[in-house]
């Protein structure tokens, strides 16, 4: 008796999901995480061989090449495809190991809020190469 | 009980008491295999990945900021330390690369049968190899 549950829900979880639908927006999320991986992968082609030439380069380099509107194109499109992609990936693994209910929001708030930032300053960064020109 | 979804762990003994279902085990209990490896390994690399775009980010806003600021980012990565990130940056990039074109082949309805999910795992890692060293190749002998 000593492990026995202490039961506080008559319903089971099972029960408690009949009738409610589908899981809302676990479809949306699945098919972002395809179609953004999709995207990623002649993208990041592009990124690895530009940046055989870039990662050497002079900083007045890097500006032409980004003040090229066709670079600035796909530099806009890899950053804000990457982020959305990263903040897709990282919210599963959240919801899979963060299991009290305060800390997951909390995590997940906080990834979201990061991944944004970041992907925004990457943009004005790019925008700000681009423009420059 | 913190979480409704545990009330599905809950069963009846014969005499009728309550007892908590058995979980499956921990990761740690079961024998390695390649399938469960590459699986842990693409969540892994994806993770590593997501902490490496703070290179790219900083690299980006560095050359739209200033001269001193794109050669403070160049002076870090051009040390030993920054290329050995720079090198499991490329693995684990090429990695997550080719084992979600794995995924990806999986949700097209192709590939499970498991002599073809085990050979498609070795040419997973078999490909991350030659694509970080032709990478890395290029990069410092040929550019």
């Amino acid at each position: 008796m000593a492990n026995a549950p202490h039961q506080t829900v008559m319903r089971s979880g099972l029960g408690k999901a009949r009738g409610l639908g589908s899981a809302k927006t676990g479809t949306a999320h699945w098919w972002a995480e395809r179609a953004t991986s999709i995207a990623l992968v002649p993208l990041t082609l592009w990124f690895i061989l530009a940046m055989f030439r870039l990662v050497s380069a002079p900083r007045f380099a890097v500006m032409a090449w980004a003040g090229n509107p066709l670079n600035a194109t796909l530099l806009l499109a890899l950053v804000i495809i990457t982020f959305h992609h990263m903040a897709l990936g990282l919210q599963v693994v959240i919801e899979d190991y963060v299991h009290a209910e305060k800390t997951r929001l909390a995590s997940l708030l906080a990834m979201k809020g990061l991944t944004a930032l970041l992907a925004i300053a990457a943009i004005v960064a790019v925008l700000k190469l681009a423009l420059a020109a | 009980m913190t979480d409704v979804r545990e009330a599905q762990f809950v069963g009846r003994t014969t005499d009728g008491r309550t007892v908590r279902r058995p979980l499956s085990p921990h990761l740690q209990i079961y024998k390695p295999q390649i399938t469960s490896a590459l699986s842990i390994f693409h969540r892994v690399t994806g993770c590593a990945l997501s902490a490496g775009t703070l290179l790219l980010v900083w690299w980006l806003v560095a050359a739209a900021t200033s001269d001193h600021a794109f050669a403070s980012v160049s002076a870090v990565v051009h040390t030993w330390v920054g290329h050995l990130v720079l090198f499991g940056w490329t693995a684990a990039l090429w990695y997550h690369f080719c084992a979600g074109i794995r995924h990806l082949v999986w949700d097209a309805g192709y590939g499970f049968e498991l002599p073809q999910v085990h050979a498609s795992g070795r040419l997973v890692l078999i490909a991350t190899a030659v694509l970080t060293v032709l990478t890395w190749f290029v990069g410092l002998v040929i550019v």
